[in-house]
């Protein structure tokens, strides 16, 4: 695995809905970079904007007054993207990943984690109760040409 | 995000424009209420052609107005949908419980 980071972006915002764009501009900024497919990117955008939604609802219960952070490391071959909250953590991390689950009373389609999985080639989760919780997601970069 | 809305008998046709996300989910789910609430509209169709992006919050949008229209007997139905677009709404599973209608161009592709 190359380990040698050629570009990296480090981003704290306020956990508002708003920001999720500003979130998936970032995003597709880096991947305008490395040339990567327009369908490429609206996939990785897809996958940015629900790990930020996740962190806003579920991690900070929609409380606009914390900070989520986003970490881009662009390394020869891959992208790596964190998303972080301190929240309140998950409760199942393996549930979350592996289940859909629509409620009946609920329009939430919990399918985040589901368009997370499908548009990168690896998803990470490491949560804490009362601390928080870090989405990585790795998307592998196959010969690209440099911009 | 821009929404048109017209009427014609019991049927809502909204016109979405821009990008559905957290930011815009909430209202567009409550002026899509008001909107039937208002016109007692049974069927509600929503045309998707300057629609750039959508995410689980915006699907989350049109789930609920599916669950509520098919309690009265009534459809939902998304027209023009970009092909990006269309791939989620695909993925979530809705194009087995709505119609849905692809458009061949990318938002943006028009001058949009």
């Amino acid at each position: 695995m190359d380990t040698a980071l050629v570009n990296s972006v480090n981003l704290q915002f306020k956990s508002i809905p708003d920001n999720v764009s500003l979130a998936r501009v970032v995003v597709a900024s880096i991947g305008a970079q490395i040339d990567m497919t327009l369908s490429e990117l609206d996939e990785l955008k897809v996958a940015v904007s629900e790990a930020v939604t996740n962190a806003i609802i579920h991690g900070y219960r929609n409380d606009p007054d914390q900070f989520v952070e986003l970490q881009i490391e662009r390394y020869h071959d891959r992208l790596v993207i964190h998303v972080i909250d301190r929240g309140i953590g998950m409760p199942d991390v393996q549930e979350a990943l592996e289940n859909v689950s629509v409620s009946s009373n609920s329009e939430h389609m919990g399918l985040g984690f589901v368009f997370m999985k499908t548009f990168t080639d690896n998803v990470e989760i490491n949560s804490e109760k009362q601390k928080g919780t870090r989405i990585t997601m790795v998307k592998n970069l196959v010969f690209r040409k440099e911009s | 995000m821009d929404l048109h809305l017209e009427y014609e008998k019991d049927k809502l046709y909204a016109q979405l424009k821009g990008e559905i996300d957290l930011s815009i989910a909430p209202h567009l789910r409550i002026e899509l209420d008001n909107a039937l609430d208002t016109k007692q509209a049974r069927h509600l169709i929503m045309d998707f052609s300057s629609v750039s992006f959508i995410d689980s919050s915006g699907l989350g949008v049109i789930l609920g107005r599916y669950r509520r229209l098919t309690e009265v007997g009534g459809t939902v139905r998304v027209e023009n949908a970009s092909p990006q677009v269309y791939k989620i709404l695909e993925m979530s599973g809705l194009s087995k419980i709505i119609e849905i209608t692809q458009s061949n161009v990318a938002v943006g592709e028009k001058g949009e």
